[in-house]
């Protein structure tokens, strides 16, 4: 549906968008996942024909967003970071306008009716713009980018400035969009993009640092590879006998006690499961095992190491010491940010170089 | 662009800038009209539309100050240049909005004629045989097709510089001097002792192409003039938004 080729952006000698390239395929709903400044808006006004590309090529429904702008705005619904709302309108000469704008030809009345049912506006519909709060304003925005029933709908932080319940429904209203239209989402937020998005691009310094499927993401982050076990037994001796064994890459004591028991953070060898050998062992000992309790791995924290890996210098470097945020155990989000990269970094060298001629 | 048009056009009179822009308008011209004619006991309408002219220093940025400023400080230009609506079509259509209001302000201003005209009637009665009395009809015409061209070419001067800035007052500020200096580089050019000089300015000058209108002269060069002016800014305009998309 949408392919980006080696796009590039430059304002000035800054370089906003550095070589991006991906495709997206109809239906998906794909999340965009990057810190600020990072390149994420440029992307998406370039895709929605604001501001056009230093170099690269941008297909949509394979037309040339160069050759044939107008063909391609028709295919896409944009709502940009700040919606682009008249104040002085209410919402529904408001839609009517944007109805007309885009010079659409079913029923207007049903079709506004039907959107406005979907964004769940009919109660403001014949009030003035500049009166509504920000989160009927946003779904306002959310109307106009449906409006014409695009097949690529693209939303700039469509939650930012939301309360906790409408974040919910506009999430639940992008997963709805997405079982009929190519959706494409914008955010800073992670748990957004894992809860509504097939798949995930990182984007930082203007360069694609991941792309891959939400749940190979869940199901790297949810491995069971970190537990917290509590043993009843003398500490020392557990803690040597565990960090003599192969199948565990690292152990630690923790402070907390629970009756007689100690508490310890394990972490085992990439794909091996100790936990039925652990058990054994501890009771050949006769330190019984009260409590194995497997630690999900923080996908923030995976993200983080993403954006800062990526980064360069000082700022890197800070943002890592930051990123641990007290955290124990080993850095196996960082491993595994670590591979994430190294995985999109391999996909993006086998993409074909750009050529004209195609 | 037929919407856009029509957006602008409702936008005019949801805000106060269209009512505060149609009131001084008429109520400027019926004074113009009265102090220039009426008062001087004339039919002569020609310096009542030299001084209407006057007016658009005032007039023309209110018309266009907020054209693209306020699109661009809302962000809702995003909104047009996403949508299929190619740049030119957005420009017209904001293009034809103003000329529209503006027409239809200096047709309004006709009734400005009606005393004019019922005087002359009296007066015809006790006039000698076939002598014209009242308003020289191809004068008036003359006038009002030479003020409207005039008005066409401010307006895409007051648009391009709308394009220019973020801020409604900056854009009306530079408009107003824009246009303040189209029109008084032909009051002062007779001061001018060098004749090249005079003769650059005068070519300059939006009114000494009305000059010929204002003789009931339908000069077809000064209504190339206009129009080229008022499509050069207008082109320029496009240039602005299609040299932002690139930058």
């Amino acid at each position: 549906m949408i392919k980006i080729d080696h796009l590039v952006k430059n304002y000035g000698a800054n370089c906003a968008v550095d070589d991006i390239s991906f495709e997206i395929a109809p239906g998906e709903i794909v999340g965009f996942l990057g810190p600020n400044g990072a390149g994420k808006s440029t992307t998406m006004n370039i895709l929605a024909g604001y501001l056009s590309s230093t170099a690269g090529r941008v297909m949509v429904d394979g037309l040339n967003v160069l050759d044939e702008p107008l063909e391609v705005k028709r295919r896409i619904g944009y709502l940009p970071e700040q919606p682009p709302l008249y104040l002085d309108m209410t919402v529904e000469e408001y839609l009517i306008f944007v109805y007309n704008l885009k010079g659409c030809t079913f029923n207007r009345t049903k079709h506004l009716e039907e959107i406005c049912e979907v964004v769940k506006i009919q109660d403001v519909y014949k009030r003035v713009i500049r009166n509504l709060s920000k989160g009927y304003r946003q779904r306002v925005g959310i109307a106009q980018a449906l409006i014409g029933n695009p097949p690529v709908i693209i939303f700039d932080e469509p939650t930012v400035g939301l309360d906790p319940k409408q974040i919910i429904e506009i999430r639940n209203l992008i997963r709805t969009l997405g079982k009929d239209h190519t959706v494409i989402l914008s955010t800073h937020i992670l748990q957004e993009v894992q809860a509504v998005c097939d798949r995930i691009i990182i984007i930082n310094k203007g360069k694609v640092v991941a792309d891959e499927l939400t749940e190979n993401i869940n199901r790297v982050a949810d491995g069971n590879r970190r537990y917290r076990a509590k043993i009843c037994g003398p500490q020392r001796e557990v803690l040597n006998m565990l960090n003599d064994r192969s199948d565990v890459s690292y152990v630690e004591a923790l402070p907390a006690r629970d009756g007689d028991a100690y508490t310890f953070l394990i972490e085992s060898a990439p794909n091996v499961d100790m936990r039925k050998s652990l058990f054994y062992t501890l009771a050949q000992k006769g330190w019984p095992l009260v409590g194995l309790e497997p630690l999900g791995m923080s996908l923030e924290d995976v993200f983080i190491s993403i954006v800062d890996k990526t980064g360069e210098g000082e700022r890197a470097k800070k943002g890592a010491a930051k990123g641990r945020r007290g955290r124990t155990g080993t850095d196996l989000e960082k491993d595994i940010a670590q591979s994430i990269i190294d995985a999109t970094a391999e996909a993006q060298k086998n993409i074909a170089p750009y050529s004209e001629e195609e | 662009m037929f919407a856009i048009f029509k957006k602008e056009l409702r936008a005019y009179f949801t805000s106060p800038v269209g009512y505060v822009y149609t009131g001084i308008f008429l109520a400027a011209a019926a004074l113009i009209c009265a102090f220039t004619t009426i008062q001087q006991a004339s039919y002569n309408t020609t310096t009542y539309f030299q001084y209407m002219i006057f007016t658009f220093i005032i007039l023309i940025p209110l018309l266009t100050m907020r054209s693209f400023s306020e699109e661009r400080k809302m962000r809702t230009e995003q909104l047009l240049l996403t949508a299929p609506v190619t740049i030119t079509g957005m420009v017209i259509g904001k293009y034809l909005a103003a000329f529209a209001l503006f027409v239809s302000t200096v047709l309004v201003s006709c009734i400005n004629f009606f005393p004019l005209i019922s005087y002359a009637i009296i007066e015809k009665s006790s006039a000698a045989n076939g002598a014209h009395v009242g308003p020289v009809g191809g004068q008036v015409v003359g006038c009002l097709i030479g003020v409207i061209l005039i008005g066409a070419c401010f307006i895409a001067v007051g648009l391009f510089i709308s394009s220019l800035t973020e801020s409604q007052l900056s854009a009306a500020v530079i408009t107003v001097a824009a246009i303040a200096v189209m029109i008084l580089v032909g009051v002062f050019n007779q001061f001018i002792g060098v004749a090249w000089i005079r003769t650059v300015l005068d070519w300059i000058s939006v009114l000494s192409r009305f000059d010929h209108f204002a003789y009931g002269l339908f000069d077809f060069s000064a209504l190339l003039y206009y129009l080229s002016v008022a499509g050069v800014f207008l082109f320029l305009t496009v240039r602005v938004y299609e040299k932002r998309r690139w930058g």
